[in-house]
């Protein structure tokens, strides 16, 4: 590492219509350093780093970004990669049909005139695939080759375009240990013998440790710290977290004193396999139970396999080899398909509401009614005045804001569509809900009413279950807290122990550490 | 007093709203009487004369037929182009067994449907349990069926039975005899449309007030009953008075088209069925995670198309009095311009049988026109393919300034 900056990102403000991304944000990157950028779930890192990339224009936010000494003001990512900038995102931007080395070259094919000279490409390829300890034939295919190598074709894609800044988004999120320690020491190995600089955006607290030389941490848009990290001062992790949770919590949640009763849900031994990569373990002998009339929280960072537990036991919407028993009210049940789970009164409202909740073609009354068809039926034959009662009766409820439940659910905000959806759960007369990042995207006042709409739910004697990625929200609602971390569930906290700082003690606990 | 005035202010701008909103779902209509009116001039007069009208059924009934199963097939997301073949196919067999095993030609009908039933068996259970694409599925059921049709009908079959040529072409039977120029049994049905209508109507207001929701404004309810009537008067005026010396009145193939689309329609919006049809087509995965079986959704969709196919055989075995190979060539494609004129969305998810009917009738008017007027086929052919497009540019626009 040298002294000498080569990136310099100074009070930058980002905004997407009322919400503001970033504000003020300021980053310092030494030339050949690793870099990371800490921060929870949503706290801008990615939108830093596309401000970086150029995917937000230059004149699309406010705040200058300083490379190697000029003024950098790209328009596109062509113009940041001309520059050696290249980001490398969450979601690899491969072409599963072509082979490693026309992936490498996409874009900046080799040859002239518009004819690739495939000899040239092949052995550029190979070149580049040996500096990041790639050993397949550069004629293989993206599609039959594992993510872990994935990754590093997308870092050899980089060196070819001479990189000087690599940007990592979450690299090792989707990666077993072997490659994730494997890709770390490329990371090293490229700023020590080629001298690139890296900026790593991750979760992994321990890799952080091992590998960054500094950590900038950014909370909710703002960069709020900033730590060196060498051998004389090894990173302290207690203070990293602190930074990256201490929000104030104010009074954001409804007053709520929970009846808990009898338990009537619980899950035991239940692990899921990742569905196209069967070797890997997604959620690892989790054991959970909720009782009536309680509102517990799943605590994870992204990929901890939160959603992939609930999707699993929904009706075995994810993953596949699951194994475990399920009990519902003492008796174990074994849910099929999720017509079985919503027949043995399990709901789960899902974490994206426009993939995977809503039609948003038809009405709020056709979305809100759609999982409780039969009950509004008689004979296959819709009972039209029962279904527009009901949900009338929950548009009126749940105070979803639009002139009639005929209105197509694509005119309503985000938050009266989260509402539709719980309207859609709640119609369907459930014991257990499973709530997936509810408040994921919505405002404030919305995210209050839907704090309320929970509240008023296990006050009805349901046992809700709450995934979220904002440790406020579960602390503010839940009466109880599972952490998560790697697919395991490492503690199940008690109300008087709900604290950010302990909470992400245990969602990052690694896997060697975790003790059941 | 105030309260009042609003109110009666929220029913009027309510009224209004609900009437633009109609127009815009139902723009297609407009067209379709443009038209009319436009054919109705350049024929002289020709193209609305009773029997020239009850020919526009006999000749479109297949397509409207079709549309009911592909705009169903199309909002599921997926595509039939089997159903030519199975008109050829089908049809042959029928042929087949009232000609050559001399069954008598009901029982004919009804092993054809259960014919059409069981190809719906097979692509259905290509497309729902095996993964593959219906327009996969159904361009290999394309070529099968039509090499099928090759082989079992040969050159020809030609139909003796008069009972079964007499589908497609004869009226229902005269039996209130005729009130001076006009059938009466036509003049009799015509009054009940209207007046089922009225009560269907009024009942369904008196149901959702009973449950204590706002019906919509009455004086749309009154407007919707009064066209509805005016078009089924001009409609029954036409029929009463068409027909030759012989019979007249309301030809055979109008009642099996009618109740198609009736029964279809109450699928598509009344039942359970229907509903998981238009959420399959709008999410898919949205629907499959509210516990819809859409494999099943699938499954059944392409059972209706070949029983929608079978009954299209039928009838186009009887209008032309013969079976041949050749028979139902690009139907499949008549009926879904059909849809998409209607109003269907390319994507899935959108889409009514009113509106497949109404765009199974632009094409119908605009062949009828143009034949009366003498066009050559060919020209005919280029002038459908340019109102398909069209058609449909006008909706995507229309859409996008919307959004």
């Amino acid at each position: 590492m040298s002294d000498e900056t080569i990136l310099q990102m100074k009070n930058i403000t980002k905004t997407f219509g009322p919400v503001k991304a970033l504000t003020d944000v300021t980053l310092d990157v030494h030339a050949q350093e690793i870099h990371a950028i800490c921060g929870e779930n949503g706290a801008g890192k990615s939108t830093l780093m596309n401000v970086l990339s150029g995917v937000y224009p230059y004149g699309s936010y406010s705040g200058e970004v300083w490379f190697e000494g000029k003024q950098a003001k790209y328009k596109t990512i062509r113009d940041s990669e001309a520059d050696g900038v290249v980001i490398i995102h969450q979601e690899l931007a491969l072409i599963p049909f072509l082979s490693i080395a026309e992936n490498i070259f996409l874009g900046n094919e080799q040859g002239g005139k518009g004819v690739v000279d495939w000899d040239q490409t092949r052995a550029k390829a190979k070149e580049l695939m040996r500096r990041v300890g790639l050993p397949d034939d550069p004629d293989t295919k993206i599609m039959d080759i594992g993510v872990g190598k994935q990754q590093l074709v997308e870092i050899a894609k980089a060196l070819s375009k001479n990189v000087k800044l690599l940007i990592l988004d979450e690299p090792t999120a989707a990666l077993n240990d072997e490659d994730s320690a494997h890709l770390l020491n490329l990371v090293r190995n490229l700023r020590d013998e080629h001298g690139v600089t890296s900026i790593l955006i991750t979760h992994k607290l321990n890799e952080v440790a091992v590998i960054a030389d500094n950590v900038t941490i950014i909370r909710d848009g703002s960069t709020v710290g900033y730590m060196h990290v060498d051998k004389e001062h090894p990173l302290d992790r207690d203070e990293l977290i602190a930074k990256m949770v201490g929000r104030p919590l104010t009074n954001l949640y409804p007053e709520h004193e929970s009846h808990v009763g009898e338990e009537i849900f619980r899950i035991k031994d239940w692990t899921v396999h990742h569905p196209q990569d069967t070797s890997r373990i997604v959620v690892n002998d989790a054991n959970l139970y909720a009782r009536a009339g309680e509102v517990v929280g799943l605590a994870g960072l992204m990929g901890a396999g939160r959603t992939e537990l609930a999707m699993s036991v929904f009706g075995h919407s994810y993953g596949s080899a699951v194994s475990g028993q399920i009990f519902i009210k003492g008796k174990e049940v074994k849910l099929p398909n999720v017509a079985a789970a919503i027949k043995n009164g399990l709901a789960y409202v899902t974490e994206d509401r426009k993939v995977f909740g809503l039609n948003l073609l038809q009405a709020v009354r056709n979305n809100a009614s759609l999982a409780s068809l039969l009950k509004m039926s008689k004979n296959g034959v819709m009972d039209d005045n029962v279904e527009r009662k009901s949900v009338e009766k929950y548009r009126k409820e749940f105070g979803i804001k639009t002139h009639s439940i005929e209105d197509g659910v694509s005119t309503l905000s985000g938050g009266n569509q989260q509402k539709v959806v719980l309207a859609k759960w709640v119609l369907s007369d459930p014991d257990i809900l499973i709530l997936d990042e509810p408040t994921r995207g919505i405002d404030v006042g919305a995210k209050y009413e839907i704090y309320e709409i929970i509240d008023k739910l296990a006050d009805e004697g349901k046992a809700v279950i709450v995934i979220s990625s904002e440790l406020p929200e579960l602390i503010g609602i839940c009466d109880r807290i599972y952490t998560v971390s790697n697919g395991v569930f490492t503690a199940d906290v008690p109300r008087d122990k709900f604290s950010q700082e302990y909470l992400m003690k245990y969602m990052t606990l690694e896997r060697e550490k975790v003790t059941k | 007093m105030t309260s009042a005035v609003t109110n009666k202010k929220s029913e009027k701008s309510s009224t209004l709203s609900s009437l633009s909103n109609m127009a815009r779902s139902y723009g297609i209509v407009g067209a379709l009487i443009v038209i009319v009116v436009v054919f109705e001039i350049l024929t002289g007069g020709v193209l609305l004369k009773p029997n020239s009208f009850v020919s526009l059924i006999q000749q479109n009934a297949y397509v409207i037929i079709l549309a009911i199963g592909m705009v169903m097939v199309i909002i599921a997301t997926h595509i039939d182009l089997s159903v030519g073949s199975l008109v050829a196919f089908i049809g042959g067999v029928c042929a087949l067994l009232m000609e050559h095993a001399g069954m008598n030609w009901a029982l004919a009908i009804v092993l054809s449907l259960i014919v059409g039933l069981l190809v719906g068996v097979w692509q259905g259970f290509w497309v729902a349990y095996v993964g593959i694409p219906g327009f996969i599925t159904t361009l290999a059921g394309m070529l099968i069926f039509r090499g099928l049709a090759t082989v079992i009908v040969g050159e020809s079959v030609p139909i003796t039975s008069n009972a079964f040529r007499g589908i497609a072409r004869n009226y229902l039977p005269n039996i209130f005899g005729f009130w001076g120029p006009f059938d009466g049994l036509t003049i009799v049905l015509g009054l009940l449309a209207i007046a089922a209508f009225a009560w269907s109507q009024l009942s369904k207001r008196k149901k959702m007030e009973k449950v204590g929701l706002d019906p919509e404004p009455m004086g749309l309810t009154i407007a919707k009953i009064v066209i509805a009537a005016a078009v089924v008067l001009f409609v029954t005026y036409l029929l009463a008075s068409s027909g030759n010396e012989d019979q007249g009145g309301t030809p055979i193939m109008l009642v099996i088209v009618v109740v198609l689309v009736l029964v279809y329609n109450f699928i598509l919006t009344r039942t359970v069925f229907g509903r998981h049809v238009y959420a399959v087509g709008g999410n898919r995965k949205a629907a499959i995670l509210s516990g819809i079986d859409s494999r099943k959704v699938d499954f059944t969709l392409f059972i209706h198309m070949g029983f929608l196919s079978a009954v299209a055989a039928i009838a186009m075995l009887s209008r032309l009095a013969s079976a041949t190979a050749q028979a139902g060539m690009e139907f499949e494609m008549d009926a879904i311009a059909a849809c998409f004129i209607g109003g269907t969305a390319v994507t899935g998810g959108i889409g009514t049988i009113p509106g497949a009917v109404v765009g199974a009738f632009v094409m119908g008017v605009i062949n009828q026109g143009l034949s009366i007027m003498g066009v050559d086929t060919a020209i005919v052919k280029t002038i459908k393919g340019l109102v398909l497009l069209g058609a449909v540019a006008v909706d995507i626009l229309s859409r996008r300034k919307k959004g």
